[in-house]
């Protein structure tokens, strides 16, 4: 944004006085001190499970008993056991989770930015009561309407030819994460839409660009920011969904890793070991993007929470 | 913009006049209008055969959805005013099909007995009924012999104790009496005499053949015999009731269950609508009240208790980040996050891990500093405590992060101006921050609330809602709440699927959850400040 010259020296003025003496008073220096310890103390509390998590996926036992900070005799074992479980067959779950977490994240981001684009250019009738409309059915979590959508893909899987969409499968899946395509989101990325100047759509049509010349060739480059966020933000709460893959998909085979993670530790399998190694393998590029992408996506985050 | 477009757009409503925009008049070329055309005949195409053989399948509540969705999509698009809405329709259609139509069929299903032992139509379970038989006491065994043609169909010859004979066309079903020879013809037409020898191959097409004889059925069972059958139930659309040939007993459907005079039914029932009994159950029997109300107690103190926890923790800790002194400000704001970034169902199976109490690491920490180790899965009260607090561990980094985006939006002038005013740091928080904080996080509370209400995966990863309570003949567990017991009537199999049930306590749900976000909007009209 291009600021004033007054703007930008009253900035300035501000900085110089943020700038503060490098001597603390005592009180102050306690008070820091007391706070430094607390923040030591969340951040231990904060760190403390990936910790254990890292040492039990090195420590080769694989189970809860003798799990010491730092293992032994640390070794892969439990990495090399992970791809070659029959029972478990974690690299099949990873696959899938990507799967239809990407599909869905691309068909979400594609449907909103139509969406969006129709909000934020036209001007038509019911407009508004679209935009309200859209927020209110959102509100009914589909969770809420799990019985209906098991037996919704029930139904769709007995037509001959769509069994593709039924239960146990991830088109069905997909199908169910897309429903709530138009949510939050149109208002996130019409909001980002309305802040590029209509005046460049409007060169566009002069030069003779239709629409959809408009949107693909002027708006969408323009947006790529926005369209990124979304679609990691969607990626990743598709990839951590339980409940409908849960209720949605029977066979392991089909399992996302969400669904499948929970099995080496339950009932007879008490796997910690390899369990923590597949853990470790299905969280860590979640939290490396999340951790480096800090800024943007807590910024679309509360963008989304707090001015809607 | 164009002088011509502000000119009509002055004609509009007030409405849409806030905001400009490109009037909508587009231009459809010939080659535009036939793509069109062509599309639509496609998709009409492709939508008609699936209503069809949606029909075929009795799937009418679908076909109809299906049947509506393309109606919508042909008016959207050869209606020329309405082009702003062909850029929605793909998302619309999802969310008709995917959010809409479940919503309405669960208002339904809530409505009805379907659950396990329901599940089927009243056609198909009197179909399933019609079809049992039994001998009779004074059945004819008929002895037969069979014929086939070279296109592989059928005729029969029967024959009674008595000698009496009686030919069967496959497809005919009548008995016809057949006066023939002493001894059974080589050929009737084109049909050949299957020998004996090779009639064992032939059986089982000859037994689906329906033969009718009288009130009787004749079904070629064996070899050597196809005995006389009845059907046990005989059903009169005009009166609704089945009656039990043998016994003459009548049976009339009483709420999806052909019920005898004396209190006997017949299973499999049949699903049907049967009002708000679900409802009704739900305050009178006591196998369902008693959990209930525990479990609805137990989702409000839990979504109430998340919520107080993570906003304490966070916001205490977004104090202590917002601290421009405090060293490594960013290392300590990075780590502090990572609970929010890691996939909820892997941190709540590793605090399962840590908290067992035989071997987790967490509970051998505190039985060597405080000599106890709680039974954190066995007891309800310390199952309930271990729920909140992971739920703590899990919520208040992003509770942290709502926080200090508050904290930071508060402009510094007004501290200064409460310092000069003498104010203590603890006034200053409890008259200045909190109340600022509040304004803007308030919303997000109520949110986070809502959200917590139905956070089934934590209940269900932590201890599937366990430990049970005792003596109840629904599935449900001290730590279940609402909508994780709404799941366990619907889907785990010990005592049955009950559909029914779940959706009316699912649709509870929704009203409370709805309830509580329209107070959320009013409470601070961030709708109008959106739009």
């Amino acid at each position: 944004m291009i600021g004033t010259e007054a703007q930008r020296v009253e900035k300035a003025a501000a900085a110089k006085i943020e700038v503060r003496p490098r001597s603390l008073s005592t009180a102050r220096r306690i008070n820091v001190v007391i706070k430094t310890t607390i923040a030591i103390l969340a951040s231990i509390f904060a760190i403390y499970p990936v910790i254990w998590i890292i040492s039990t996926a090195l420590n080769p036992s694989n189970s809860l008993i003798n799990s010491t900070f730092i293992p032994r005799n640390a070794s892969l074992e439990n990495f090399q056991r992970l791809t070659n479980d029959p029972q478990h067959p974690f690299l099949l779950w990873i696959w899938n989770s990507i799967k239809v977490s990407g599909i869905t994240a691309i068909i979400i981001v594609a449907l909103t930015a139509l969406a969006a684009y129709s909000f934020s250019r036209f001007r038509y009738r019911g407009r508004r009561t679209g935009l309200l409309t859209i927020l209110l059915i959102q509100l009914f979590p589909n969770t809420l309407a799990i019985v209906a959508l098991f037996l919704l893909l029930q139904q769709i899987g007995q037509i001959p030819g769509m069994s593709w969409l039924g239960l146990n499968t991830h088109g069905g899946l997909i199908l169910i994460y897309t429903g709530g395509a138009l949510g939050f989101n149109t208002w996130l990325m019409k909001g980002f839409f309305d802040s590029i100047p209509k005046e460049l759509d409007e060169a566009a049509r002069i030069d003779g660009a239709s629409y959809f010349q408009t949107f693909w060739r002027v708006i969408l480059p323009l947006a790529r920011p926005i369209l990124a966020v979304m679609g990691i933000l969607t990626f990743i709460g598709t990839y951590a969904d339980f409940l409908i893959a849960r209720v949605m998909l029977k066979g392991t085979e089909n399992y996302t890793l969400m669904v499948g993670l929970a099995l080496f530790i339950q009932g007879r399998s008490q796997g910690w070991g390899v369990f923590a190694a597949a853990a470790l393998v299905g969280a860590l590029p979640i939290v490396v993007i999340f951790l480096v992408l800090q800024k943007q996506l807590i910024g679309g985050l509360s963008a989304g929470a707090v001015k809607g | 913009m164009h002088p011509r477009q502000s000119e009509t757009r002055s004609q509009r409503s007030s409405n849409d006049s806030k905001q400009g925009g490109a009037r909508v008049r587009p231009a459809f070329s010939l080659r535009d209008i036939i793509q069109r055309i062509a599309g639509l005949g496609f998709i009409d195409a492709i939508a008609l055969w699936a209503i069809l053989s949606l029909v075929g399948d009795g799937q009418v509540a679908v076909a109809i959805a299906v049947g509506v969705v393309t109606l919508f999509i042909n008016y959207i698009f050869l209606n020329d005013r309405l082009y702003p809405i062909r850029w929605l329709t793909p998302g619309l259609i999802l969310m008709l099909l995917m959010v809409v139509y479940p919503l309405i069929f669960t208002v339904y299903i809530a409505l009805t007995n379907y659950s396990d032992g329901h599940l089927l139509t009243k056609e198909q379970v009197v179909t399933q009924l019609r079809e049992r038989t039994y001998l009779p006491q004074d059945a004819v065994a008929y002895k037969w012999t069979a014929y086939r043609n070279p296109a592989g169909q059928f005729r029969v010859i029967l024959q009674d104790e008595q000698g009496n004979r009686f030919l069967v066309r496959e497809g005919g079903g009548e008995l016809e009496p057949y006066a023939g020879t002493s001894d059974l013809p080589a050929n009737l037409d084109n049909f050949q005499r299957i020998e004996r020898l090779n009639a064992l191959q032939y059986l089982g097409q000859l037994g689906r053949i329906a033969i009718t004889d009288g009130d009787n059925t004749v079904r070629i069972s064996s070899l050597d015999s196809a005995p006389q059958t009845r059907r046990v139930y005989s059903f009169d659309p005009s009166t609704d009731r089945l009656t039990d040939n043998q016994t003459g007993v009548v049976y009339t459907p009483i709420r999806g269950t052909f019920t005898a005079p004396d209190g006997k039914t017949l299973s499999p029932g049949f699903s049907t609508v049967v009002g708000f009994e679900n409802y009704t159950r739900v305050l009178t029997d006591p196998n369902i009240r008693t959990p209930f109300f525990g479990v609805f107690a137990w989702t409000i103190i839990f979504a109430f208790m998340s919520v107080m926890l993570t906003f304490v923790v966070g916001l205490g800790l977004a104090i202590v980040l917002n601290d421009k002194d405090l060293p490594l400000r960013p290392l300590f704001r990075s780590l502090m996050i990572i609970p929010y970034t890691i996939p909820f169902v892997i941190s709540t199976l590793i605090w399962t891990g840590l908290l067992n109490p035989a071997y987790g690491q967490f509970n051998t920490m505190l039985n060597d500093l405080i000599g106890f180790s709680p039974p954190w899965f066995s007891d309800g009260t310390w199952a309930k405590a271990g729920i909140l607090f992971v739920n703590t561990w899990l919520g208040f980094p992003y509770m942290m992060l709502l926080c200090l985006g508050a904290l930071q939006a508060i402009p510094t002038d007004m501290y200064e101006a409460a310092n000069i005013d003498g104010a203590s740091p603890w006034t200053q928080f409890r008259s200045l921050t909190l109340p600022l904080l509040l304004v803007s996080i308030a919303p997000l509370l109520i949110g986070s609330f809502a959200f917590n209400f139905n956070n089934f995966g934590l209940i269900e990863l932590f201890n599937r809602g366990g430990p049970p309570i005792a003596g109840v003949a629904t599935p449900a567990g001290q730590t279940d709440i609402l909508i994780s017991y709404t799941y366990r009537l619907a889907f785990s199999g010990g005592q049955g699927a009950d559909y029914g049930l779940a959706s009316a306590i699912s649709l509870f749900i929704f009203l409370i959850v709805a309830g509580m976000t329209a107070f959320n909007f009013r409470f601070t009209g961030q709708l109008e400040e959106v739009m």
